[in-house]
């Protein structure tokens, strides 16, 4: 019992990462009918720009022109990174996708994994290939509930992803720029008729995808302290799985479904042999989705795609 | 169009019989180094890299390589392999074919130097990998050398160790399934250990694939196993990961790595949750004598870090390929020819002092050396603790 509950804490700070970043795929998905596949790089980036930000703020800590506490720090970091990789997000999104707006589906994803081949060598060059060891902005600190080991870090991973989850979902379902995202998703070629841009939405939609990603990437970093410039690929790829299972565009379907895929892949490692991790895990999930072709919370008319 | 034809060829054999090579005046000898400069393991790059910079330094400064009183000029042609396996081939193949490397050196980890050798190996090229230390490296490959003691020996090493240290009898292995280097040696621990405790003594044999962060699951089983100590073989970026997430679910028991343990990164990333623990490996760096030392003071001084046990290792490799080349007694010009006989005076070295101490060859063209066990210090420093020898 002690075992599964270990896994469950394991599971819920995996899954964090998943969600988060699932959900900026799932709401470009969801709105321009478009994967974006340079997501998972974008996920890096967060994670360097938070790298740099954090550094930075270290740096003025030590030389005593700030004075804060360790978590006003953290949440400093997150902000700035927050901000800055939105910046990326757009950037990404008038360079590689608004030109190919009404080019071919095809060409649009083929956009999306140059320009991450683009950000993971231009970090290579930019920084070089060692590994850089994010800093460790809060001291770890380990509690143990009757055998179930707890970090503050997961706590704090956590409960801060799950208010970014919620905010992202009061921002979609109660504001006027929600209303117009989601009627963008419902007919992206009509709505632009009635007024709103969809230069606009896309941009937003980008910049606010970009801005989890970048909360995901330097969670990461305090959880796992090594960055390299390839971390966003297979990480990215595996969100990807959790946005089409969550369903085209639906906050709380990518957000349960980055948490299954995390629930998935760590109690398939507890029950089966380690080796046979992902094969089974990702086994599972083709059968969900045979089972459920449009996600948990995807609406059959989404399957007219204009691929 | 025919005579066009014959011309055409006969132009080419007739400026092939005049080009350079063919000529009197010393020939460059060129050695290839295949490293990892890019990648997953960049620092193991970046030694070998410094290493071979530092012996063509030395090299120069002599005036070329010296083979039977005729100067030969030396260059080093330094190619990165990514740390992928695809990539250490095809460049084997670019320096074999392009630039007609003498030897090559490298490259380091077993993933990239198993199928690298085999293309070296064919094309009767000879290669030495300073650090791989997986037996299929150099199986059945007259062309292919290395500079390190083999896996099936430091599995017992560290299973030994593990027990007169501790005491132990059970252990868990924590792998990346899908590198030949950490499931080369976590098998070999694995058989070692149960040879010592009895089967079943391995109480969790847990792996992951390459690029996972999170081990949490794998760690989880571990720990509820009952294993006394954790062997993982990993290279500095996991081990930094393994360690600090085994110790957040509760492990304060012994971890104990391999030789790749041995960067100049391992602490860098790890911090103070790598303090204390052990690994076996080629050389220790603090407390080094003689020729060692000079190494390392001449290495730091210039890079400004110790060097890691790539860098040794490969600085041997280039001192037993150059002992060989000049015990041919002289070089044809004619690359292929050359390359055979390099190969030859390789295989007929019996014994070489090195910075990471004295080897004997075997018939396989492995040496037999002594394993050192490192602790990591309170500082971060790789202290020698133990000297383990066949």
């Amino acid at each position: 019992m002690i075992f599964f509950f270990q896994n469950l804490v394991n599971a819920l700070q995996w899954g964090s990462f998943y969600a988060l970043i699932a959900l900026g795929y799932s709401m470009v998905y969801g709105i321009l009918m478009l994967f974006n596949f340079a997501h998972g790089d974008i996920f890096m980036v967060g994670a360097y720009i938070g790298f740099g930000v954090a550094t930075g703020l270290l740096a003025l800590v030590s030389m005593g022109m700030i004075t804060a506490p360790s978590w006003v720090i953290l949440v400093l970091t997150i902000i700035f990174s927050m901000i800055l990789t939105s910046f990326v997000g757009m950037i990404v999104e008038r360079v590689g996708y608004r030109p190919l707006r009404d080019a071919p589906r095809a060409s649009a994803a083929i956009t999306g994994l140059m320009i991450g081949i683009i950000l993971e060598t231009g970090n290579l060059i930019l920084l070089g290939a060692r590994r850089v060891s994010f800093p460790a902005l809060i001291q770890t600190e380990t509690y143990n509930l009757g055998g179930v080991y707890i970090t503050n870090k997961k706590i704090m991973i956590v409960v801060v992803s799950l208010a970014l989850m919620l905010a992202l979902h009061q921002f979609v379902q109660r504001t006027k720029w929600g209303m117009a995202m989601r009627a963008m998703a419902y007919d992206y070629t009509v709505v632009p008729l009635m007024g709103v841009s969809i230069n606009t939405i896309a941009r937003l939609t980008f910049a606010i995808g970009s801005a989890l990603a970048a909360a995901a990437g330097i969670l990461f970093g305090v959880a796992y302290p090594v960055l390299d410039p390839y971390m966003g690929i297979v990480f990215g790829w595996k969100a990807f799985v959790a946005a089409i299972l969550g369903g085209r565009g639906s906050v709380l379907g990518a957000t349960l479904a980055g948490f299954l895929l995390g629930f998935i892949e760590i109690f398939v490692a507890m029950i089966f042999p380690s080796t046979l991790r992902d094969l089974i895990a990702y086994s599972i999930i083709l059968l969900i989705l045979v089972f459920r072709p449009h996600g948990f919370f995807g609406e059959p008319y989404s399957a007219r795609l204009r691929l | 169009m025919r005579k066009g034809l014959y011309l055409m060829v006969l132009t080419l054999v007739v400026g092939l019989l005049f080009s350079p090579c063919t000529w009197g005046a010393p020939k460059t000898i060129k050695i290839g180094i295949n490293a990892p400069i890019t990648g997953d393991i960049p620092k193991v790059g970046e030694g070998t890299k410094y290493a071979a910079q530092m012996w063509l330094e030395d090299i120069k400064a002599a005036g070329g390589l010296d083979i039977g009183g005729t100067k030969y000029p030396v260059e080093i042609v330094i190619e990165d392999n990514e740390a992928k396996a695809e990539s250490a081939v095809t460049t084997n193949m670019k320096m074999i074919t392009e630039d007609e490397v003498l030897v090559i050196v490298g490259p380091q980890s077993s993933k990239q130097a198993v199928p690298a050798g085999e293309v070296a190996n064919n094309y009767g090229t000879p290669m030495i990998s300073p650090w791989s230390t997986n037996p299929d490296t150099t199986k059945d490959r007259p062309f292919v050398f290395r500079g390190c003691f083999l896996d099936p020996f430091q599995g017992p090493v560290l299973a030994n160790f593990i027990k007169e240290e501790f005491g132990f009898t059970k252990a868990a292995v924590l792998y990346d399934v899908a590198s030949d280097y950490p499931k080369g040696l976590a098998e070999y621990f694995k058989e070692a250990w149960e040879k010592v405790n009895g089967k079943g003594s391995v109480v969790a044999f847990e792996s992951f694939t390459t690029k996972d962060a999170d081990f949490s699951s794998q760690l989880s089983k571990i720990i509820r196993s009952g294993a006394e100590v954790l062997f993982t073989p990993q290279y500095y970026n996991e081990v930094a990961l393994i360690v600090q997430q085994a110790h957040e679910l509760g492990w304060d028991k012994p971890i104990v790595g391999s030789d790749s343990w041995g960067s100049a990164e391992t602490v860098e990333l790890c911090g103070k949750n790598c303090y204390g623990l052990f690994f076996s490996t080629h050389y220790a760096a603090a407390g080094a004598v003689g020729k060692t030392k000079e190494f390392i003071e001449r290495y730091e001084k210039k890079y400004g870090y110790v060097p890691d046990d790539v860098a040794a290792l490969t600085w041997d490799s280039l001192g037993i390929v150059q002992a060989a080349i000049q015990s041919t007694g002289g070089l044809t010009g004619n690359i292929e020819e050359d390359r055979k006989s390099v190969r030859d005076a390789m295989a007929g070295v019996k014994e070489y002092e090195g910075i990471t101490g004295k080897m004997t060859f075997t018939e396989e063209g492995d040496p037999i050396k002594c394993a050192v066990i490192v602790r990591i210090s309170e500082k971060g420093e790789f202290e020698f603790y133990k000297s383990v020898c066949p």
